[in-house]
């Protein structure tokens, strides 16, 4: 009987193979390539032990520790250690959301749309269908932990050595491990991918809150995180393997509790009640602007988390800059020649563009969401009612333009907030939202030539992107890499003037302007014309 | 009074000509039914008269305004279904309804509820658990709860389970009752045949044929079925009949164009009737008839232009 509900599994193992073989190697390789890339980085910045040290000093401090984890390996800040502290964690996060994604995707996701019901028509197993999801996933995060490991350990960096590296990965995919298996309980708790989703994402978050609760405070606490766990293994340092075989043995009690739920309830329907929603629309939501924050509320909220969160990260390093950048060749070729502005008042300035760039970002998505709604036949929702196509493309353009402000608002906020805790001279509020807020007519050319496309070219609205990706690079790295300045001119980001740095340019930041209400007057011009695809 | 008039609408993507000069014409108060196979251009001419595309040539008016530049005015006063309803996942059918109608710019919360009732949808369910046919509901329980003078209805009964196709062709006799104008396209020829007052035929991007029923079933063929004492062996020879069959000895049937019915009537009758079944052309009949012969459409117009 218990064996009957397997039968199968194997086919599915490649039929779920096949659904993946482009998704699962993009997760598996990026991730690879993102942590040897950092860790050569690490040794190409950090080459000697004062410099090491330099910025092991930037680290001690309860806001590093609540984001990155227990500093265990500062009194001897090796690549490895460095690694462990500053990579283990985030990457552990990015390997969390890779098995709740594709958990879902295999077991809610398609028994929503319906496949489930097909797979189980044919003489196929109960628990093929999850069982070989798990065993994928599994067998995925052992061959991540490989990779990292074996290629960490080939990159041959002092303090990195072989089974320490595999520890490395392996604790990365024990991360892994017990993700998918939370992932497959809620999938068989929740009735919809949704709700599968949104809980094993809380479950994520809260283990990273716990864990920074616990770090900062109280130690034990941090044992009831499974995040803390993947920590506790110390890489690099102490080297512990018990944390990973613990993350293993919750994973197989959690997997035997989702499979037994699995057997015992029927097909689309949950544990969890699912609460029924809303019968009538609040009054908010009853416009076209109304709909549009609606829908974005859950990213709205989420950017501006993240953007308070960028904006501390930095702020909270601002404190022990000087005695860093003094140390360190590479960082001050990056900031340029110093003139008679301190270090940290340079490094302000290209966090500042920084900051402004990545509010971009989420200023561009609420603009490029309406392309989205086109293409998915939303708009004609509109267009066939009593709403103009200018007051469509305005709700968009209004959500842009206003969270644009309020994401650099709020990046400014953060890193106000925490260099106010670690300065011993800190920088006024005013200053930062000076030196934050001067960037707004850079972002909002962005926006108009995101209009422009939405409106005259939808096809390409594809190229904003990679003018933020352009900007990006020149801006950031275009001092390190040395390229002529003509380069950096082509980008709205490379006119701003470097507040504190530089003399305040009203004509530069008003022609910016100009340009982006031309941009945007000419994509609303050109929607208005144009054909709508639905 | 004409509520929605179409001269010569021609509507091209690159060189695919999806609209070759469309007439048409609903009149205040008539049910005006839209047939014609997928891809023929029902939903292009849909859309233009919307306003959401614009006409490469031709003129598009409805309430006697041009559909593109005037569309948020004539929109106060239109009602659209689309035949494939996309819905936000995260809004429930409920919140969707009410955004429809504020932007209609309509509030009646009984008409709503007690639509909502009739169709029998859930409105505290999320749009990503609807199937076809919910969301289907969702956009005619909007439709029908605001007040608009003018339906435009593109296949909106395509996921509909029979019970509730009766109930949206109640809505649309009660719309009818109360004096406003619809547009339906369909598939479902006994629908449009029970609803509509008149008909327009398109096939690949022109109206091959518009009238009432009646005048379209004048430029079609009547099914006979006639038995006669005496056996009748010249029929082949007669104009306009087709698809002779004989049955027995003395049963025959077959089909006559309707302008021949006269003269073949007062021939058989000579050979002594015993028997006379004559059943009138379906839309179905007349549909697969235009669609089932290749090359040119037939000249239209018969009594379509009123």
């Amino acid at each position: 009987m218990w064996k009957q509900q397997f039968t199968k599994t194997g086919k599915m193992i490649l039929f779920i193979l096949r659904r993946d073989r482009i998704r699962l190697p993009v997760w598996l390789i990026s991730l690879t390539f993102l942590t040897l890339i950092t860790a050569i980085a690490f040794a190409d910045l950090y080459s000697s032990d004062q410099e090491r040290m330099a910025i092991a000093e930037t680290m001690r401090n309860p806001a590093m520790t609540a984001m990155v984890g227990p500093g265990y390996g500062l009194d001897d800040y090796t690549i490895g250690a460095m690694m462990a502290h500053q990579m283990l964690l985030f990457t552990a996060i990015v390997v969390g959301i890779m098995s709740i994604l594709l958990v879902t995707r295999h077991t809610r996701g398609d028994e929503e749309e319906g496949r489930i019901e097909l797979i189980r028509s044919l003489p196929v197993g109960r628990l093929a269908n999850l069982a070989a999801t798990l065993i994928v996933l599994f067998s995925a995060n052992v061959v991540l932990a490989l990779l990292i490991g074996l290629g960490l350990f080939s990159l041959d960096i002092e303090s990195m050595g072989l089974s320490y590296s595999l520890l490395f990965g392996a604790a990365l995919g024990a991360a892994g491990f017990f993700f998918a298996a939370v992932t497959a309980l809620f999938a068989q708790l929740s009735e919809n991918s949704r709700g599968a989703i949104g809980y094993s994402f809380a479950v994520l978050g809260l283990a990273y809150i716990i864990r920074a609760i616990g770090d900062v405070s109280n130690e034990t606490l941090s044992w009831f995180s499974p995040l803390g766990w993947i920590l506790g293994t110390e890489v690099y340092v102490n080297n512990y393997w018990w944390p990973v075989w613990l993350t293993v043995g919750f994973t197989l009690l959690i997997t035997a509790i989702a499979l037994y739920l699995n057997t015992i309830r029927d097909l689309e329907s949950g544990f969890l009640p699912s609460r029924p929603g809303k019968k009538q629309a609040t009054p908010l939501l009853l416009s076209p602007f109304g709909l549009v924050l609606r829908l974005q509320r859950t990213s709205i909220i989420s950017w501006g988390v993240g953007m308070f969160l960028i904006g501390a990260s930095y702020g909270s390093v601002l404190g022990d800059l000087e005695s860093f950048f003094a140390s360190n060749e590479v960082m001050s070729q990056m900031l340029g020649e110093a003139g008679d502005v301190s270090l940290t008042e340079q490094f302000l300035t290209m966090i500042m563009a920084v900051m402004a760039m990545i509010c971009t970002v989420p200023a561009l998505l609420f603009m490029l969401k309406l392309k989205g709604e086109e293409k998915k036949n939303r708009t004609e929702h509109f267009i066939s009612r009593s709403v103009s196509k200018w007051t469509l493309i305005g709700s968009y353009f209004t959500t842009s333009i206003v969270f644009g402000f309020v994401m650099l608002f709020l990046a400014v906020t953060g890193l106000w907030s925490a260099s106010f805790s670690t300065m011993d001279e800190p920088i006024s509020f005013l200053s930062l939202f000076n030196g934050g807020m001067v960037y707004l007519p850079a972002i909002w050319v962005m926006i108009g030539a995101a209009v422009l496309f939405t409106g005259l070219i939808p096809q390409l609205t594809g190229l904003s992107w990679l003018y933020l990706g352009y900007s990006f690079f020149v801006v950031y790295l275009g001092g390190l890499m040395q390229f002529p300045e003509w380069l950096g001119k082509l980008s709205p980001f490379g006119h701003i003037p470097q507040i504190p740095v530089e003399e305040f340019n009203l004509l530069n930041l008003a022609l910016l302007t100009l340009i982006a209400l031309l941009l945007t007057a000419a994509g609303f011009a050109g929607f208005k014309k144009r054909d709508l695809t639905g | 009074m004409t509520v929605i008039r179409a001269r010569g609408l021609t509507k091209r993507f690159g060189k695919f000509a999806a609209l070759r000069g469309v007439d048409l014409e609903v009149k205040h108060g008539e049910i005006y039914g839209f047939i014609g196979p997928n891809g023929a251009g029902k939903s292009t001419a849909i859309r233009v008269l919307l306003g959401i595309i614009k006409a490469t040539s031709g003129e598009a008016e409805i309430f006697g305004r041009d559909a593109w530049k005037d569309a948020v005015e004539i929109h106060k006063r239109l009602a659209y279904v689309p035949g494939d309803v996309n819905l936000w996942p995260n809004l429930t059918g409920g919140e969707v309804i009410d955004l429809f109608m504020k932007l209609q710019g309509g509030k009646n919360k009984s008409r709503r509820d007690e639509l909502i009732q009739k169709f029998n949808l859930d409105p505290s369910k999320k749009c990503r658990t609807y199937s076809k046919g919910n969301r289907q509901k969702v956009a005619l329980v909007a439709a029908f709860a605001s007040d608009a003078d003018l339906y435009i209805l593109d296949e909106p009964t395509s996921g509909l389970d029979p019970l509730m196709e009766k109930v949206f062709q109640q809505c649309v006799l009660d719309a009818k009752a109360e004096g406003k104008s619809v547009l339906l396209s369909s598939h479902i020829l006994s629908e449009v045949e029970r609803l509509c007052d008149r008909v327009g035929i398109i096939r690949q991007g022109e109206i091959i044929e518009s009238g009432t029923l009646n005048e379209l079933r004048h430029l079609t063929r009547t099914h006979l079925l006639i038995e006669t004492k005496e056996p009748i062996t010249d029929l082949e020879s007669f104009k306009g009949v087709y698809e002779l069959e004989r049955k027995e000895d003395q049963t025959i049937s077959f089909q006559i164009d309707s302008e021949e019915l006269d003269g073949i009537i007062k021939h058989v009758s000579q050979y002594g009737l015993l028997k006379l079944e004559s059943s009138p052309p379906t839309l179905e009949d007349l549909f697969m008839r235009h669609y089932e012969e290749t090359g040119k459409p037939q000249a239209s117009g018969a009594g379509g232009e009123a």
